[in-house]
């Protein structure tokens, strides 16, 4: 029987094991660019990971996701700003603080349903972004750097990329646990019954308010954690962060590695980021046999390839990766 | 007091032209139960056109008009190319499939255009100052562009209420095969409510130029505005939508021109400098808030689909 | 009736400029299956909509085990003990129908802030569960996704869904729709079999299973009730024959 080694399982212990072994590849071939791409997607995918929680099992079409990766960044910018280098100090805050936005955002957004639901998250969205450029101490548009990464004492030195980057796989292996096991939970039932049909979970007997609000404060909150590994990361932060297209690239994210799945949010993640690297390199290689000269220009609008291949995506392969990677396996057992 | 009536001014003129924008957004979502985040496109499209064929034909009005063709010949081919199969289907896939619109479109103008902006500049006639009572003038430019708007303002009105088209438009809201079974070519009417709520954006994109910008990503900002307003007003009202740009208008302009003094009083001068520009820009969206508390449909929500 | 299950009293509810419910009277006793019935349009689905709760009537009063539940939200009445199948199939169509009846038995067998352990091993939640499947006879289909259901076995679902919360009352609409005389027969016997455990309002169209099933009949036409009593005062009641029944003779009225 093929049941355990189906192209799904297959591809998801890849790269996973890939994952864990990046590092050993970098010291070999000494590609810093790529742990350095790689640790950016493995942040990204732990913020996939929460929105895709609400949305891929929620229903919440959340377009304000984006903003929790601003408040858990600026938290440890801030905190860093003033004088608190410890991470045992600054995290928890930017999880505190993130949970307290969502528990707020939440509250007032999930009155609302559909399309008011995406367009109010998008608007809070927008207003912490306008909170952020209006702090001219903490660099208004121009952001904030941060003079060291979180301190640890001797715990760990993050300064380390490669102890950063195991810190951060770490921390996406354990969001990918957590979720999984709410998702099983009868928290995650309520989840999974409320995306598929909300009117009759009130008919059965479910407070479902309650239980939304709950998930879209742990998503705001992985999210922060996301946010706060961000800003060790680039040992920057700036009010772009929160703009509301970056919300839309979460989503993106979300929906690309297939909704609803478990890995379908790190899948999304590692797609879309290696999109935006190697689409380019693809458009110059098309181009240049026809135009040498423009080759290179061509594939700096790669964005203009995304576009319309998000939206071919939307229409024709809905379930994402993860959902072709099912096809592929179902179709190998029925043989 | 001269300040105070030129910016209520400005606010009735921002909010009008804010309309513009969130009307066709919201004739759209109302009519074709379409989300569609590339309605900011359109707007900056039409500013892109109004530049370019301005300075070709080296008139201002004439650039205008064309542009407005323009856009709207686009919005029409957008619909026509990929809307059609968006129709029915979950919002999240409108959001997401209108969400790569906006990103083709961003870089499409970057390719067309350069990475830069562009300028629009009013003509002499337009660059004027009318004396509007004793001792207070104001831009003629402004003027004229209230007036448009009302203008524009009140043909749709009277457009969706009063005509045939208006009925069927409204009738295609509710009915979409009963409208089909009459024998109305319901996909034309779709193709040009459609182009129609682009050729709205465009307009405001283009009337907006010689004050505001021309730039690659004006879109996505303002349609943050078109959106508050749409949620304020109620989805698919298109009096709503004029009730809420015109409170969106007035105090995003009044807020941001006197709030700051007002904090001032209240908090002394060196806690409002931190705090002004931040709750200034936030004004509108506690309001939102504070609304959504009271009615989570809006003011005047439409019919509930 | 002094000690019903169900009475409703005098509820009203318009939509725009129509009445759909008018003024409407009715007491269900604790053990009696009672149906209502009326032409398309009588406005039999917002009179169920009221009493669960998805709708909330304009005047008048609902009163259930003697609990005022008139401004109660939905939620909470199925707490209570009304549970509802639907007319137009709602089930959770992308979960297994195992995951449906789950979702049913766990609205009741309290909160759900439990974040951890895996609810389908549930033991108090999978017993109730596989029971009621059971019930239906759909124990077999239990790990199929819902929506690779015929039709029939949809509203045997339905059925599931409502037994699952061990409830009171069931308020049953429609559950024959769109069955075949085979799988009607079927459901008839089940309800059957219900009749003695639970109180069962059935707003029915299916004439012979009306006339096979209810201790008494109530006749809703344009929201009001025209007729209240046994079968056998509804077949009499030359009123309901003309608004209703039309001239043809009644289905069952030959078997008297």
């Amino acid at each position: 029987m093929s049941g355990v080694f189906t192209p799904r399982n297959i591809v998801t212990v890849a790269l996973l094991a890939g994952l864990t072994l990046l590092p050993l590849y970098v010291s070999l071939t000494d590609d810093r660019f790529l742990l350095t791409l790689f640790t950016r997607i493995v942040i990204l995918a732990i913020a996939a990971v929460s929105l895709n929680l609400i949305l891929g099992y929620g229903g919440m079409m959340s377009f304000g996701h984006a903003a929790y990766l601003g408040i858990g960044g600026y938290t440890v910018a801030i905190l860093a700003f003033e004088g608190v280098q410890s991470g045992f100090v600054q995290w928890p805050a930017a999880l505190a603080a993130s949970a307290v936005f969502a528990l707020v955002i939440g509250a007032l957004s999930l009155r609302t349903r559909g399309v008011y639901f995406i367009m109010i998250t998008l608007a809070f969205a927008q207003m912490a972004y306008y909170l952020a450029s209006g702090m001219a101490r903490y660099g208004s548009d121009d952001g904030l750097g941060l003079d060291n990464r979180s301190q640890f004492g001797g715990l760990i030195d993050l300064s380390n990329k490669t102890a950063f980057y195991y810190v951060c796989l770490f921390l996406l292996f354990g969001s990918i646990f957590l979720v999984w096991r709410l998702t099983i939970s009868r928290f995650g039932m309520v989840l999974r019954g409320t995306r598929s049909n909300e009117t009759r979970m009130l008919a059965i007997g479910f407070p479902v308010y309650r239980y939304k609000l709950a998930a879209f404060v742990i998503a705001g909150t992985l999210c922060g954690l996301s946010g706060a590994l961000i800003a060790n990361h680039t040992e920057f932060v700036s009010p772009a962060m929160m703009f509301w297209t970056r919300s839309g690239d979460l989503m993106v994210m979300v929906v690309l590695g297939g909704m609803g799945s478990l890995f379908g949010p790190l899948f999304g993640a590692v797609a879309l980021l290696f999109l935006e690297q190697f689409l380019p390199a693809a458009i110059h290689a098309v181009v240049q046999p026809f135009n040498p000269a423009g080759a290179v220009k061509a594939g700096e609008y790669w964005q203009i390839v995304l576009g319309p291949l998000l939206l071919l995506v939307v229409l024709f392969a809905r379930g994402g990766i993860d959902g072709l990677l099912r096809m592929l396996s179902s179709r190998e057992r029925h043989g | 007091m001269t300040l105070f009536i030129e910016q209520c001014l400005n606010g009735l003129q921002f909010g009008l032209l804010l309309f513009l924008l969130a009307a066709g957004l919201t004739l759209v979502f109302g009519i074709m139960d379409l989300v569609n985040l590339a309605h900011g496109s359109f707007y900056m499209l039409g500013a892109y056109f109004a530049a370019t064929f301005a300075a070709w034909t080296g008139s201002f009005v004439l650039g205008a008009v064309l542009a407005l063709g323009a856009t709207l010949f686009v919005g029409m081919a957008v619909e026509v190319i990929a809307m059609r199969r968006l129709y029915g289907r979950d919002h999240l896939d409108h959001v997401l499939g209108t969400f790569g619109l906006i990103l083709f479109f961003d870089e499409a103008v970057r390719l067309i255009w350069g990475p830069g902006g562009l300028s629009l500049p009013l003509p002499a006639w337009l660059n004027a100052s009318i004396e509007i009572l004793p001792g207070i003038h104001y831009s003629a430019y402004r003027l004229a562009l209230i007036v448009v708007t009302l203008a524009v303002a009140a043909f749709l009105y009277a457009m969706v209420m009063r005509t045939r088209i208006g009925m069927l438009i409204r009738a295609g809201a509710s009915n979409r095969e009963m409208v089909a079974a009459l024998g109305i070519n319901i996909k034309l009417l779709y193709t040009l409510v459609f182009g129609l709520g682009g050729a709205l954006a465009g307009l405001a994109g283009l009337m907006q130029a010689p004050i505001l910008t021309v730039q690659i990503g004006m879109g996505e900002n303002i349609l943050i505005l078109a959106f508050v307003i749409t949620v304020i007003g109620g989805i698919g009202s298109v009096r709503g939508s004029f009730v809420a740009a015109l409170l969106v208008g007035f105090i995003d302009t009044l807020g941001r021109a006197f709030f700051p003094q007002v904090l001032r009083e209240v908090l002394g001068a060196s806690a409002a400098s931190t705090a002004a520009p931040a709750l200034s820009s936030m004004l509108i969206y506690i309001m939102m808030a504070v609304i959504l508390v009271a009615k989570p449909q809006g003011l005047f929500p439409a019919n509930t689909k | 009736m002094a000690d019903a299950l169900l009475q409703i009293d005098s509820l009203s509810k318009r939509f725009g400029g129509i009445l759909a419910s008018d003024s409407i009277k009715l007491d269900v006793a604790p053990g009696e299956l009672h149906a209502i019935i009326g032409p398309n349009g009588a406005g039999k689905t917002t009179l169920i909509a009221q009493l669960n709760g998805l709708l909330q009537p304009n005047s008048g009063k609902i009163i259930f085990g003697g609990q005022d539940i008139t401004s109660l939200p939905a939620y909470q009445r199925s707490l209570l003990g009304l549970a509802r199948s639907f007319q137009i199939t709602s089930l959770f169509l992308d979960l297994t129908v195992f995951d449906n009846v789950l979702l049913a038995v766990q609205a009741h067998a309290g909160h759900s802030f439990r974040f951890w352990r895996n609810a389908r091993r549930e033991p108090e939640l999978r017993e109730p569960a596989r029971k009621a499947l059971e019930r239906v006879g759909l124990l077999s289909r239990a790990d199929r996704q819902a929506s690779a259901l015929s039709h029939g076995e949809h509203r045997l679902l339905e059925l599931a869904m409502a037994l699952a919360g061990n409830p009171r009352m069931l308020l049953l609409d429609e559950p024959m729709a769109g069955l075949g005389p085979e799988e009607s027969a079927r459901m008839v016997t089940m309800l059957r079999a219900l009749k003695s455990e639970l109180t069962i309002l059935l707003v029915e169209h299916d004439m012979e299973a009306v006339f096979a099933l209810a201790d008494r009949i109530t006749v809703l036409v344009y929201g009001r009730v025209i007729a209240s009593g046994t079968p056998a005062d509804i077949r009499a009641n030359a009123q309901v024959r003309e608004a209703y029944l039309g001239e043809t003779e009644v289905a069952g009225a030959g078997h008297g």
